[in-house]
């Protein structure tokens, strides 16, 4: 395959960027998208030209490292990671917009690589459990009813990639905390801090700069992992509750 | 418990779930009011005078009328407040757009701000010219709102301006109905199609419902 890429080049944080164009030729179908841009970076290098910076990690969609917007698109035209896509998903001759999230609590840092610090933030602020550590308890100690482990299940998969916010208008971090706070709202374990912790961490969010939730759906269209839009809801609920419960 | 509210993204949309719905159930009152002028002159003009005079004797004229205003006033005031704390927010989380742009949401999501600023200036507008007499076209009649609701349809501004912030209220609705019922996390997935369809049908009756006034004013089977 021979590929045009316009891709989002910016130096530094404080840089204005632009798009570059370049070709890529001889991309196999069977290439991740990574793969292709590996491939574009060796030619860079080979010409003695910065590579491209982008990040990434496993590889196996499962860590949250990747984040591209291509052609719009949070991780692409398939509901997956950068990293999981595959050249398939093109055809010769096609152009391809490679972008970096954009968000204004996503500082660009370098090309497509951007500061997602803030999520850790977020998690700081509540996104745990306070439990004793130390070798894994027995697992029927405590007992979960099948629903709230499979709603727990669910909201776990999300690996803070952050295609939520990049999808979102508004550059909301919505999806992201819903699927924390869901997660561990809904287990016994997590139910020591289940007020303070969406109080603690919806207000974290709010303080790092993201936007609101205007219900576009943006981000459960993006979300490689499927959290779905009702786990919003469900976070709203539990803030509510949480308002009505703790006196601060 | 307030300041926590007004402070958080979460509240303040809070915020505008409720008053949105404070409004939309004065909408659906207002609509079935409206339709009562194809029973004749006699029956709106009754029927305008009798909501001044609902309470009574316990209230004085116009009392529970008031009352209504004041709570839709802080109702609109609260939205409009919050609806631009937010929209700021909202712009100033996303500064730099997307050079490969896509279609996004549905119409109804895209337009909220806008329909809201155009429903904002209707309201001013609706009252001046129905409530107030201000900027009525012809002589506007005190206490004879069939004979003034006539007036304003048989201009074509009147009909253009009213249709287009009809228009325009049955967007918003289709999106915010919804959109409250997440917000108040009244949502859930196995309720999420009802309350997709709930939405549509208030749209769709208030629309008509209130479509129904004007053209009733064009056709002549009301004059």
């Amino acid at each position: 395959m021979k590929l045009t890429l316009r891709v989002w080049r910016q130096k530094n944080a404080d840089a204005e960027g632009a798009m570059s164009t370049y070709e890529v030729d001889n991309i196999s179908s069977d290439m991740s998208f990574l793969e292709m841009l590996d491939t574009l970076n060796e030619e860079l290098i080979l010409r003695g030209e910065d590579p491209v910076a982008f990040d990434h990690d496993c590889r196996e969609g499962i860590c949250g490292a990747c984040s591209l917007v291509i052609n719009g698109d949070a991780h692409g035209p398939e509901r997956t990671t950068t990293c999981q896509l595959h050249m398939r998903s093109f055809k010769d001759g096609d152009t391809i917009d490679i972008e970096p999230w954009r968000a204004a609590a996503f500082p660009v840092i370098k090309d497509l690589v951007v500061d997602r610090s803030a999520f850790d933030r977020i998690i700081q602020a509540g996104g745990y459990i306070t439990a004793p550590t130390g070798s894994a308890p027995e697992a029927h100690a405590t007992p979960v009813p099948k629903p709230d482990a499979d709603l727990a299940f669910e909201h776990a998969e999300c690996i803070g990639c952050g295609a939520c916010v990049a999808a979102c208008p508004n550059g909301a971090a919505m999806l992201f905390t819903s699927a924390k706070v869901n997660h561990l709202n809904v287990l016994p374990q997590g139910a020591p801090e289940r007020e303070t912790r969406v109080l603690d961490m919806v207000a974290q969010m709010d303080e790092e700069g993201f936007g609101g939730c205007t219900l576009t759906g943006e981000c459960a269209t993006a979300c490689p992992k499927g959290i779905p839009l009702v786990s919003i809801t469900g976070m709203n609920k539990e803030w509510l509750r949480a308002t009505r419960k703790v006196k601060r | 418990m307030a300041r926590t509210v007004w402070d958080s993204s979460v509240g303040k949309k809070t915020v505008m779930a409720v008053s949105g719905l404070i409004m939309l159930s004065y909408l659906v009152v207002h609509m079935l009011g409206n339709l009562k002028i194809f029973f004749g002159s006699d029956e709106f003009n009754g029927y305008a005078h009798w909501l001044r005079t609902i309470g009574e004797p316990f209230m004085h004229y116009e009392w529970t009328l008031w009352l209504v205003r004041i709570v839709l006033v802080v109702a609109v005031i609260a939205h409009g407040v919050s609806a631009y704390q937010l929209s700021r927010r909202d712009i100033k989380a996303r500064p730099s757009k997307y050079v490969h742009k896509k279609p996004r949401a549905s119409y109804a999501t895209r337009t909220m701000r806008w329909g809201g600023i155009i429903l904002a200036l209707f309201i001013v507008w609706h009252i001046l010219d129905l409530t107030t007499g201000t900027v009525h076209s012809g002589g506007f009649q005190e206490g004879r709102p069939y004979q003034n609701v006539v007036d304003t349809f048989s201009t074509w501004y009147g009909n253009t301006i009213y249709i287009v912030a009809v228009l325009a209220v049955g967007m918003h609705i289709r999106h915010g109905f919804w959109s409250a019922a997440q917000t108040l996390g009244a949502g859930s997935r196995a309720r999420d199609r009802a309350l997709k369809a709930v939405a549509n049908v208030l749209a769709l009756v208030l629309t008509c419902g209130f479509l129904a006034v004007p053209v009733g004013v064009m056709t002549g089977v009301v004059s």
